[in-house]
């Protein structure tokens, strides 16, 4: 049953009138905080502390009341989209919705109040539990330990690249070279260059997926290692995937496994199984923390048996007596976090799994690929995808013909659909498809949801025929229309500050 | 929707995997359990942990501090809006997450002393690593200066991303709590780093080691603490290129050490340098104000094999958390918090000392936390002490090993303590009245 005029499913954002900066709200001597009343002598700073470290005046901050406070920020969620507004299909991002539950269970103050340098004996709980996640995620992807400290995708990729990196220099073995396929996230060839390797870039062929015999050509003794991400990021699994393992292995090389697309094969296969040495997973996307606008995420990285002496450290582990202790293999990496990891979301992670165990998980795989190939199937006249054949979590389409025959640009189309109150796909990635939107529906929304989602892009389209200019101009509904992106970067105005200069 | 789909079994949409590499019988994980069945799980993990802060009074600091929360902060940090959205790429549709980190932008700004913030990094152990990515960039020169008085695990994760980077570090030893440069070859530096406070709580004069940046033409990068500037001289005030500090004293909980908040500050000159997004003010098509990420071309995912930086996502939420924390501090609740530290933590290290066989580890002046050698083994003094309630403060042995730069001498008998606005004085006295008592 589809949902009259296309948007019971999702909704346009109300906060349209211009919000003023906190500092724009602040009025001289108004404040909203209350401390303790502490009873410790209020000896005057200047008998405690050297003259020649003190500030010559206080930093201005906003000065506001509570009620001012509350109402600010009150005013900008409504200039605000998010999962719980409405559906989110942002290719690569796995915007599924977040249980609350999870969230509650973070909210324990017997979990957030730990002091992370307590000593174990006090936080066996967090052990236990760093423990049973690190071996569940390890089920999840055949692997044989893994270490939760990276804070997100990218650190878990450089963890990755660094463990690499040891377990070649530990065998004596100098190598050079990181084979990236031409789909691969932004982030992995980054990655590459700060773990002190050279990215060679492995072709796509013509089905979107690596180019095994240029890949064969590339390979070679000096060759640390391949980065993939399977399915890959025009949402195809790499079908050759155990003749790609063999390649690399014959030469001496390791298996990196990008987890940016793990939703997609939960249950269903796993990196280990089909030939990874090092895994790194975003439990923000797959596990369903939630992405809080920009972080915290959680990039545990797992890794097969001959890369476990080198993990970060230091790591949960279970003592023979039975109680949970910190400790650091052998040949250890180091420390990559400050302390042991985005523990919150890591505990959010685990609820996630828990509620939803083996069989549930499973589902989500199949349910996230069922939507996907429902709506590159819906939309097969509209907007085509651009490797048409049954796909994984995501779909890549392509704007092309509408921007032939009527000017109107995949951008246009992503910009039009916040007018109809959905978030836009990911928009010109991956580079190597012109005019690319890519969407990823996730399991979490329902058939009548994808329905509307697929009324309002069938609406653009007829848009774009009737009204490219409209569409050039889109959004004008939102809260702000189209921004100038350009100005922004031309004047910088990073701050209050500048603002005022 | 198979039947849309031409199929008849959720199987046929994975037939093009490889049979030989599928699981044949699904994960090998317990079944899945209902919300309330998980919840007494965790009610387990919750009650094994000791150490939480409704059983222990906490005195334990080295970046992560008992401050007060307010219920305000919490509820608004808290609203979906902020928590379930994603990194904002459609500025027409998330001005509400950009606006707020504008606001957080200024405020890092501020209280560092510098020009440009971005809009957040993982940690402040992982800041730390961007600010030598940005001295080498800067400088073309791999060698990095560390005070040995910046926290231990930041030096541990800098070492770790030099493996990778080929940053040669260099620590420098203390002498008398204080940094001792004449023992390092200082030569060819991209970075001088130091930390302010330093993770032993204690504040050095800056100028020298500002001269000392100057002298050989690195980056002058200050690992600050973020409440610190409530009555201390800034970063910029000191003459840093670079601020990075640890910002969950401002507004996050404990939360066992994550997710935390990497805060970045430094000149106009390394704006192109500058790691992670940034969120800049400008017009939409109506001419009306918005806010937008920009200068996107910095940026790793943009930047590829170019980058010379570690971070995508980031910790947003933490940035929008500590934006409202200091919106209700303002500017007189941000001075008053920092006087209290100095306040209660002044109090209580010179009841400490009337102790017989403690003494200092330092004779300079200190803000909230501090450094006391004790008579016997820190670990086991304060194994002694949570029986009477007390977390009181973490071995510098915990923190950094057997021996360490800092100290002259052994770790093992030397603590670190941390006192926060929320300590009353009837704590403190408790705290000085049970350790005197576990001494003797």
């Amino acid at each position: 049953m589809s949902s009259p005029g296309g948007r019971a499913a999702s909704a346009p954002l109300l906060g349209h009138e211009i919000e003023p900066t906190v500092f724009e709200l602040s009025v001289p001597g108004r404040s909203a905080f209350q401390l303790r009343t502490t009873g410790v002598p209020a000896t005057p700073l200047r008998d405690l502390i050297l003259a020649r470290h003190l500030a010559a005046a206080p930093v201005a901050l906003a000065e506001v009341s509570e009620r001012d406070l509350v109402g600010h920020y009150t005013r900008l969620t409504h200039r605000q989209f998010s999962v719980d507004l409405g559906a989110y299909p942002l290719g690569s991002c796995t915007m599924k919705y977040n249980p609350k539950f999870c969230d509650a269970v973070a909210a324990d103050p017997g979990l957030n109040s730990v002091h992370p340098g307590a000593p174990a004996s006090l936080s066996q709980g967090w052990l236990e539990l760093l423990v049973t996640l690190e071996s569940k995620l390890c089920a999840i992807t055949g692997m044989a330990a893994a270490t939760l400290q990276p804070a997100a995708g990218a650190a878990g990729e450089l963890t990755g690249l660094l463990l690499m990196r040891a377990y070649h220099e530990a065998n004596g073995d100098v190598r050079r070279r990181v084979l990236i396929p031409d789909s691969a996230h932004g982030t992995n060839p980054a990655s590459v260059t700060l773990g002190g390797y050279e990215v060679t870039t492995i072709p796509s062929n013509d089905r979107g997926l690596v180019d095994l015999a240029a890949l064969k050509a590339a390979l070679g003794p000096d060759v640390a290692g391949i980065m993939l991400t399977n399915p890959n990021t025009l949402g195809l699994f790499e079908e050759e995937i155990v003749e790609i393992a063999a390649a690399v292995h014959e030469v001496g090389g390791l298996l990196y496994y990008d987890g940016a697309n793990l939703n997609a094969i939960l249950g269903v296969i796993r990196p280990g199984d089909m030939g990874f040495d090092i895994v790194h997973m975003n439990l923000h996307k797959t596990f369903a923390t939630p992405h809080g606008g920009g972080g915290p995420g959680a990039g545990p990285v797992a890794v097969s048996p001959r890369l476990v002496d080198f993990l970060p450290g230091p790591r949960a582990t279970r003592a023979t007596q039975g109680d949970y202790v910190w400790s650091t293999p052998a040949r250890s990496i180091g420390r990559v976090h400050g302390w042991h990891g985005n523990a919150m979301v890591l505990a959010r992670a685990l609820a996630y799994i828990d509620v939803h165990g083996g069989e549930g998980l499973t589902r989500v795989a199949q349910h996230a690929v069922l939507n996907a190939n429902w709506l590159r199937e819906r939309l097969r006249a509209t907007l085509p995808a651009a490797y048409d054949r049954v796909c994984m979590h995501e779909c890549v389409l392509t704007a092309t013909g509408i921007k032939d025959e009527f000017g109107v640009r995949g951008l246009d189309v992503a910009k039009g659909l916040l007018e109809e109150g959905f978030h836009s796909p990911t928009v010109y990635f991956p580079l190597i498809v012109d005019e690319a939107l890519m969407f990823e529906p996730t399991e979490t929304e329902s058939l009548q949801t994808l329905e509307s989602l697929a009324a309002s892009l069938e609406r653009l389209a007829e848009r774009a025929r009737r009204d490219p200019d409209g569409l050039h101009r889109a959004p004008q509904t939102t809260p702000v229309s189209r921004v100038d992106e350009a100005r922004a970067a031309r004047h910088l105005i990073a701050t209050e500050d500048a603002a005022q200069r | 929707m198979l039947a849309f789909l031409g199929m008849d079994s959720l199987d046929q949409l994975f037939a093009h995997i490889p049979a030989s590499v599928r699981l044949a019988q699904g994960l090998d994980l317990e079944s899945g359990m209902s919300e309330p069945d998980v919840a007494a799980v965790f009610a387990e993990y919750s009650a094994a942990n000791r150490g939480q802060l409704s059983r222990l009074t906490c005195f334990a600091g080295a970046g992560a501090y008992d401050h007060e929360v307010p219920a305000v902060v919490k509820m608004l940090s808290s609203r979906s809006e902020f928590v379930t959205a994603y990194t904002p790429y459609q500025p027409e549709v998330a001005q509400g997450v950009l606006q707020a980190i504008f606001e957080f932008q200024t405020m890092v700004s501020r209280i560092s002393g510098l020009p440009i913030a971005n809009a957040s990094l993982y940690d402040g152990a992982t800041a730390l690593v961007e600010a030598l990515n940005m001295a080498a960039g800067a400088t073309h020169r791999q060698k990095v200066v560390i005070s040995s008085g910046v926290h231990p695990h930041w030096r541990a994760v800098a070492a770790t991303f030099a493996r990778g980077t080929g940053h040669e570090v260099v620590v420098v030893p203390f002498k008398d709590g204080v940094n001792d440069w004449d023992r390092v070859d200082t030569t060819g530096a991209a970075a001088i780093v130091v930390a302010y406070p330093n993770y032993l709580g204690v504040l050095e004069d800056l100028s020298a080691a500002r001269a000392l940046a100057t002298s050989r033409d690195a980056l002058f990068v200050v690992c600050g603490d973020p409440l610190a500037a409530g009555v201390l001289k800034t970063a910029g005030d000191w003459g840093a290129d670079v601020f990075v500090g640890e910002g969950q004293p401002l507004g996050t909980a404990l939360s066992f050490g994550g997710p935390f908040l990497g805060l970045f500050a430094c000149t106009i000159e390394q704006i192109r340098r500058l790691p992670g997004r940034i969120v800049g003010e400008t017009v939409d098509s109506n001419d009306r104000r918005a806010f937008v990420t920009t200068l996107r071309a910095r940026e790793q995912d943009i930047r590829r094999e170019k980058a010379t930086s570690n971070v995508c996502t980031n910790q947003t939420l933490m940035a929008v958390t500590a934006a409202i924390q200091l919106g209700w501090l303002g500017t007189q609740g941000y001075a008053e918090i920092a006087t209290r530290c100095a306040q209660g933590a002044h109090y209580l290290h010179d009841r400490l000392l009337a102790i017989e066989g403690v003494t200092a580890v330092s004779s300079q002046p200190f803000l909230r936390e501090f450094a006391l050698r004790l008579p016997r083994r820190a670990d086991d003094v304060l194994d002694d002490l949570v029986g009477a309630g007390i977390l009181g403060g973490l071995s510098v042995e915990s923190l950094a090993g057997a021996h360490d730069p800092s100290l002259e001498g052994d770790t093992a008998d030397v603590v670190l303590i941390a006192v926060t606005e929320r300590r009353t004085r009837v704590e403190l006295d408790h705290y000085a009245d049970v350790l005197s008592k576990v001494l003797s």
